[in-house]
């Protein structure tokens, strides 16, 4: 009845549109959970926190290694990708020539935009041989960590851009009226009042950097160990999925889907928060 | 605040090395993500441009990709975009268009629709390839086929679709609106005839970005559509896309280096011409509305 007109006809298709839309994040949670419920019965927190190691078909299912080392391999990532990452939008607004800024903008959304597999090869094909002359094989937890910052620092880049852009010119003009110099605005005005978009923009890009799987499963050896050192392989919790759904069967599989969640669960909190970083910023 | 602003005149001379510093740190920084960046795009184009010429593009591949050259590849890899961009293209219009246009702002529904998008955005995309084996692999039973990788792409790029496509229609200015009311359109219509058109130029740019993040995604593809490289006869094939296609090469195959790299040439090179697109249109819009 409600649906006489031709209007309220096409309002409803629309909304149908955006209903399924808004269903898919539930699907996925419904779905991810569903295949890692078996897993979680039969395995348990306990099994996947406290088991020694990750033999899977021995019904060892010991995720820690591997939660250690996504974990190391992120912050790694972030401390070298979070300051560059800031000082290349320092740069690029503050510093740079104006013909510069344009073509290095369009490098900077080029970078962001490069397929994980393309980096993953680069760093494979060129950063492993080389830091193999330091420590063979060269396959290793510093090369996923550089591949993965060079992958998030964009991130950075364009999230501290925008906070810093959007400071205003009074506190600009403030500054200059108190004789502030240029780096002294910066430094105690600027940097200061953008700092919830860029802590929003690292959180994002910790996010990305959990959540990689591609380069860093092409370029850190995949051995399933605590990492002990920058040189050592690890395999972190993403490129174990990718490695083992091809034949992954009944509590395997389930424990694969197990760690789906876990760093979906993380990441919608990094992201989360970073949402509620950057909001909190716009509302002040 | 205060306190920083006294100390220094207080204490000058620290502060005057860390004032000097913020330019040396601000010029390294740029010099090494620029240094990097320059790296791997000139690496990508020197090793693989040897590799690049007609036949590259129309042979099938031969002894598992190290040789001859990569057509059924991006024969499926199209087949795989096009399956992504027809499935989010009206989902993602129909939710943007009921969002701004229907909804009134503030209501619970498009707080909760934003939330998702935002969320959705974030989730990995290995995870969006454990969803999609499991739903449209296993559970709507399309198998390892270019339906499935496509439908699971098509997930991950509406929320990029959706919020360009919204900011888009909420350029438009009201008056628009009220004109087309004043003249008797239907919503209908007025979406038709007014919105879509004053917005299209925001959605091409949102359909861009989407293209170019589905070409680029390997993740969410190894479980969905697969890797078989033979030429796929129809949606409910196995097609290895161009990413797969490089991943296998570089990590599966000994000696397969040299068409990896021909193969993330064309890849990147690809990505260039739809990003630039895409930038180009944003700028002209950004444009528009400065003169307006």
């Amino acid at each position: 009845m409600f649906l006489r007109t031709p209007d309220s006809r096409f309002a409803f298709g629309l909304g149908i549109g955006a209903v399924c839309v808004s269903s898919i994040l539930l699907l996925i949670f419904l779905f991810v959970t569903g295949e890692a419920l078996p897993a979680l019965k039969n395995v348990g927190l306990r099994g996947f926190l406290f088991d020694d190691a990750w033999y899977p078909t021995d019904e060892s299912f010991g995720l820690v290694p591997m939660l250690v080392s996504s974990f190391v391999l992120s912050v790694g990532a972030i401390l070298l990708a979070g300051p560059v990452g800031v000082a290349a939008a320092v740069y690029r607004l503050y510093y740079a020539p104006s013909w510069i800024r344009k073509p290095y903008r369009w490098l900077v959304l080029l970078l962001a935009g490069m397929p994980s597999v393309v980096l993953g090869l680069w760093g494979l094909v060129v950063l492993v041989p080389l830091i193999a002359r330091i420590e063979p094989p060269g396959t290793s937890l510093i090369a996923g960590i550089l591949v993965v910052s060079l992958m998030v620092a964009p991130t950075v880049t364009i999230m501290s851009e925008s906070a810093l852009e959007g400071v205003a010119r009074s506190s600009w003009s403030g500054a200059a009226a108190l004789g502030l110099s240029r780096e002294s605005t910066l430094w105690n005005v600027v940097l200061p009042a953008a700092r919830g978009g860029i802590a929003a923009g690292i959180l994002l890009a910790a996010a990305r950097a959990i959540g990689e799987t591609m380069a860093v499963l092409m370029v850190t050896g995949n051995i399933v160990q605590m990492p002990d050192g920058p040189f050592s392989a690890v395999r972190v919790l993403t490129s174990n999925i990718a490695l083992e759904m091809a034949y992954a069967t009944g509590d395997h599989r389930a424990a694969l889907f197990v760690s789906g969640l876990a760093l979906t669960i993380l990441v919608l909190l990094l992201s989360l928060t970073a949402a509620r970083i950057a909001g909190l910023k716009n509302n002040v | 605040m205060s306190d920083s602003f006294s100390s220094s005149t207080e204490r000058g001379r620290p502060h005057r090395i860390r004032d000097a510093l913020l330019p040396v740190a601000a010029h390294l920084g740029t010099l090494v993500l620029c240094g990097f960046a320059f790296w791997v795009i000139m690496d990508i184009v020197w090793r693989g441009a040897p590799g690049l010429d007609w036949s590259f593009f129309v042979d099938e591949p031969t002894s598992a990709g190290r040789g001859g050259g990569i057509a059924p590849i991006l024969v499926s890899t199209g087949l795989i975009v096009i399956t992504a961009i027809a499935a989010a293209t009206p989902l993602g219009l129909a939710a943007a268009i009921f969002l701004v246009e229907f909804m009134p702002t503030g209501s619970r529904f498009a707080a909760w629709t934003s939330l998702s998008l935002d969320v959705l955005a974030g989730v990995p995309s290995i995870v969006f390839g454990l969803f999609g084996s499991a739903f449209f692999g296993l559970w709507l039973g399309m198998g390892f086929s270019i339906l499935s990788g496509g439908l699971t792409l098509a997930c991950m790029i509406l929320p990029l679709l959706v919020r360009t496509t919204e900011q888009g229609l909420r350029m438009v200015p009201d008056d628009w609106r009220r004109g087309a009311a004043a003249l008797g359109l239907s919503r209908f219509s007025a979406v038709r005839l007014v919105l879509l058109p004053a917005a299209g130029s925001a959605v091409t740019a949102g359909l861009l970005l989407g293209l170019g993040r589905a070409t680029a995604e390997t993740a969410a593809l190894i479980y969905t559509s697969g890797y078989v490289d033979r030429m796929p006869s129809s949606l409910f094939d196995s097609g290895r896309a161009l990413s797969v296609h490089i991943y296998d090469l570089a990590m599966n195959v000994a000696g397969g280096d040299e068409n990896a790299y021909a193969s993330a040439l064309v890849l990147i090179l690809f990505l260039i011409v739809v990003n630039v697109a895409a930038m180009s249109i944003s700028d002209f819009l950004l444009r528009k509305k400065v003169s307006t």
